[in-house]
């Protein structure tokens, strides 16, 4: 299975509540099963993308960091 | 440090696959920058967890909603007077401490845009276009002689607090 990425959000140098809320807006113009790839700086990011996805059912895939960018992949649910 | 980052995250993500509340309610009673910033936060921070978010605004708290070029509200002097001392409109709240006559909130906000911190005015946009209920609160706009037409576009009708208080009926309810 190997889905594609359909909309990148950069989000990086972004302060709460931008990456979150920003990813929200990004998220409606998907289909269910849709790929969102969201980049971000702020550490902050990291447990409020988990609690995100724990609260609307879009499944965080994958999370990883790279020189001090944090990558989400998030399965639009 | 790590380990403690690695409890925060687990505690975190522990919590977020409990979530008992759906909806938010926020009584935002304060006019000052520092409230009106936090209560816009998480107004939009809720919507964008898809909670149903309404924010009540009531008493100094409606003020930020006024326009920013309307100048002076009320239809007495008692009513123009409060406009006359602390100018209404969002471009003109206060902070609550270290105002200095208003260098307190021009800094604040020279730092936030250095810091991408999404602006009150930025945020108000994004509640409305997220969905966040606003509403003003009827009792305080007849008490200030505030109109509808002198508040900014996009709020709902103006409420009281009956409706207020069903609203947040099982909601998180907070007051700033």
């Amino acid at each position: 299975m190997s889905a594609t990425i359909v909309t990148t959000l950069d989000m990086k140098g972004f302060a709460c509540p931008l990456p979150i809320a920003k990813t929200a807006q990004a998220i409606r113009e998907l289909a269910v099963d849709d790929l969102l790839e969201v980049l971000a700086t702020d550490p902050g990011s990291v447990p409020d993308f988990t609690a995100w996805s724990a609260s609307t059912g879009h499944e965080l895939v994958e999370r990883s960091e790279e020189d001090g960018v944090f990558r989400f992949l998030i399965r639009k649910g | 440090m790590a380990a403690t980052a690695e409890a925060v995250r687990e505690a975190t993500e522990r919590e977020a696959r409990h979530v008992p509340h759906r909806r938010l309610v926020i009584m935002a009673w304060s006019g000052d920058l520092d409230r009106v910033w936090p209560t816009l936060i998480l107004g939009t921070t809720g919507a964008a967890m898809g909670m149903e978010t309404t924010i009540f605004f009531t008493f100094w708290g409606l003020f930020p909603l006024v326009k920013d070029d309307v100048r002076i509200t009320g239809d007495n002097w008692m009513q123009k007077l409060l406009s006359t001392m602390d100018r209404p409109g969002l471009e003109h709240v206060k902070l609550g401490k270290m105002n200095f006559a208003g260098a307190g909130p021009a800094m604040m906000r020279k730092l936030a845009k250095e810091h991408h911190v999404a602006s009150p005015e930025e945020l108000i946009e994004l509640a409305k276009d997220l969905g966040v209920k606003l509403v003003p609160c009827q009792m305080t706009m007849d008490l200030m002689g505030l109109h509808r037409e002198d508040l900014i576009d996009g709020l709902e009708e103006p409420a009281g607090a009956t409706t207020a208080l069903l609203e947040a009926q099982d909601a998180i309810t907070l007051f700033i």
